[in-house]
């Protein structure tokens, strides 16, 4: 087994505590396309705040860690027109699906969700078919 | 006060898992993705790491609480429909052009340059104008 498969499943399972944790202690799914689209759309008036806490943590922890580290790679393509089409289709996706990798692939699989596993078979399926044409396209 | 803590711990252990698993960097994520190139299978390691503590919590909420007070999450009342597959069919090829989801996004804004931030700013209006065009369609479908 490979080191990166080791350290997948372990930062995974960190993952999974911290959906534990959210989940037996304030009863809330850890879906991040949830918690902070609900947060910036307004839609959500009586717990932003609890919603902008765990926004903090998920952003300030790695950055600690990578600071420590001296810096982590991201590899994100610096194409303007790539980001900008990436971030609106993965905004606006997750929202009229009501969740993304976190919320239909983790907590919604884990719990056995019929939704959850589609969404996840879906999404997985027209990821890889656009990284296929960008291999086909020669730009990946 | 406790509902604060529970939210920080969970986000921070998150973004932590995030970052140890290799899910921050965009090439590992299109390598899972790249099933006809190099496949890099880490990210099927990171998903049964992650779920598998998660079955754990759903049985825990039988017969219990949350700790912090209030109810257990609904189970979703509506089948897959069309919102989740035409939903989930956009966020995939956003997902594969650049090899971020919302997690990573948010997680790596702190060491992710322009690029990350830009990404963050064009998902947020995604997610904005989103919500508009549901707002949209659900009173088109309440006064037909």
């Amino acid at each position: 087994m490979e080191t990166a498969w080791i350290f997948g499943l372990m930062g995974g399972m960190l993952i999974g505590v911290a959906g534990l944790i959210l989940l037996l202690g304030n009863g809330r799914i850890m879906g991040v396309s949830g918690i902070f689209g609900r947060l910036i759309d307004g839609s959500a008036p009586s717990d932003w705040a609890e919603r902008l806490t765990f926004v903090a943590g998920l952003a300030l922890a790695p950055f600690v860690i990578a600071l420590t580290l001296g810096g982590a790679p991201t590899h994100l393509t610096s194409n303007t027109g790539v980001i900008l089409a990436a971030g609106v289709l993965v905004g606006f996706g997750t929202r009229l699906a009501n969740g993304c990798t976190s919320g239909h692939g983790v907590c919604g699989i884990s719990r056995l969700s019929l939704r959850g596993l589609i969404a996840t078979l879906v999404f997985c399926a027209a990821g890889a078919g656009t990284v296929a044409l960008l291999r086909l396209l020669g730009v990946l | 006060m406790k509902r604060f803590g529970i939210a920080f711990v969970s986000g921070a252990l998150f973004g932590a898992g995030l970052l140890i698993s290799g899910m921050t960097d965009t090439q590992k994520v299109q390598g899972f993705l790249d099933i006809t190139g190099s496949w890099d299978p880490t990210l099927a390691f990171v998903m049964v790491g992650a779920i598998l503590p998660m079955m754990l919590a759903w049985r825990l909420t039988r017969g219990r609480r949350p700790l912090a007070g209030g109810q257990w999450p609904a189970h979703p009342k509506s089948a897959p429909d069309r919102r989740l597959i035409v939903g989930s069919t956009m966020f995939g090829v956003g997902w594969g052009l650049a090899g971020l989801c919302p997690g990573p996004a948010i997680a790596s804004v702190g060491f992710g340059g322009t690029e990350g931030l830009l990404f963050l700013a064009a998902m947020a209006i995604g997610m904005i104008g989103s919500g508009r065009v549901l707002q949209w369609l659900d009173q088109d479908t309440a006064t037909a």
